[in-house]
């Protein structure tokens, strides 16, 4: 309806039913781009047991000598090694959405036109890398 | 929620847009250096005494701080939002919003509590 001619609303006692369709609950898995978006969200959830595996860590490590070998023993198991697997590729695929989304969320304008998508994005990979092998170089050091 | 005066949802978003960052950039290399090329061996894991002398420093341990509470209100806002939208559990809103925040709260005191504790 054109809004200009529409007469303003007047609610009466016998007020029609709101056209809403039921949205099915797994709405999310007939297309791509929404189970994507949905895998992205869950990501989180690997990104929370990542978080509990470092908190056990640091328990173990506080408990001494044996009890961090222990927790290595248990990170050697084949379960371990799956999960720790699965999560490192959810949490690559956080990693990548969130710097993608970094241009969508700042727009930069230099002498009135955007900037590319990949000038904002690449600084991001950028210092991903520097920070990754800082952190390892820490480590093995 | 509509009673409600002010908003929480602002500081909210930032603690999961923070966390998000946090997680984006930061929990990639430890999975894959604690997760996998120690347990499996592709490289030489470091010795307890140097995660300890690492962790014993005050700036490592308000990094680690930082590495484990930050992304746990990440979690809490996504796998709300999930469970909401996702699963359409509208009815369980309240309830679902203090297990996630409450579940980061609690993440979060355990690692200060075990980050304080190991000197």
């Amino acid at each position: 309806m054109n809004p200009s001619t529409a007469k303003p609303v007047a609610y009466t006692e016998f007020h029609p039913r709101w056209y809403r369709p039921r949205v099915s609950v797994y709405w999310w898995l007939g297309e791509w781009r929404y189970l994507r978006f949905i895998l992205r969200e869950l990501s989180s959830v690997f990104v929370a047991a990542f978080v509990i595996a470092t908190l056990l860590g640091l328990r173990a490590l506080r408990n001494g000598p044996e009890a961090y070998a222990r927790f290595q023993h248990r990170l050697q198991s084949p379960t371990a090694i799956v999960l720790s697997t699965i999560s490192f590729f959810f949490v690559l695929f956080h990693t990548i959405t969130w710097f993608n989304l970094a241009p969508r969320a700042m727009a930069i304008r230099v002498g009135g036109k955007r900037l590319p998508d990949f000038v904002i994005a690449a600084p991001n990979y950028a210092l991903w890398l520097v920070v990754s092998v800082a952190v390892g170089w820490l480590v093995l050091r | 929620m509509s009673t409600q005066k002010t908003s929480n949802e602002a500081l909210l978003w930032m603690l999961f847009s923070a966390g998000g960052v946090i997680a984006a950039f930061l929990v990639p290399v430890h999975i894959f250096l604690f997760g996998l090329a120690f347990p499996l061996g592709w490289l030489e894991a470091p010795s307890y005494q140097h995660l300890m002398q690492l962790v014993r420093m005050p700036a490592v341990r308000m990094y680690l701080f930082l590495l484990c509470s930050a992304p746990l209100f990440h979690w809490a806002h996504r796998f709300r939002y999930t469970l909401y939208d996702g699963l359409q559990v509208k009815h369980l809103n309240e309830v679902i919003f203090i297990l996630c925040y409450g579940g980061a709260l609690l993440g979060t005191a355990v690692a200060g509590y075990l980050l304080w504790r190991m000197a």
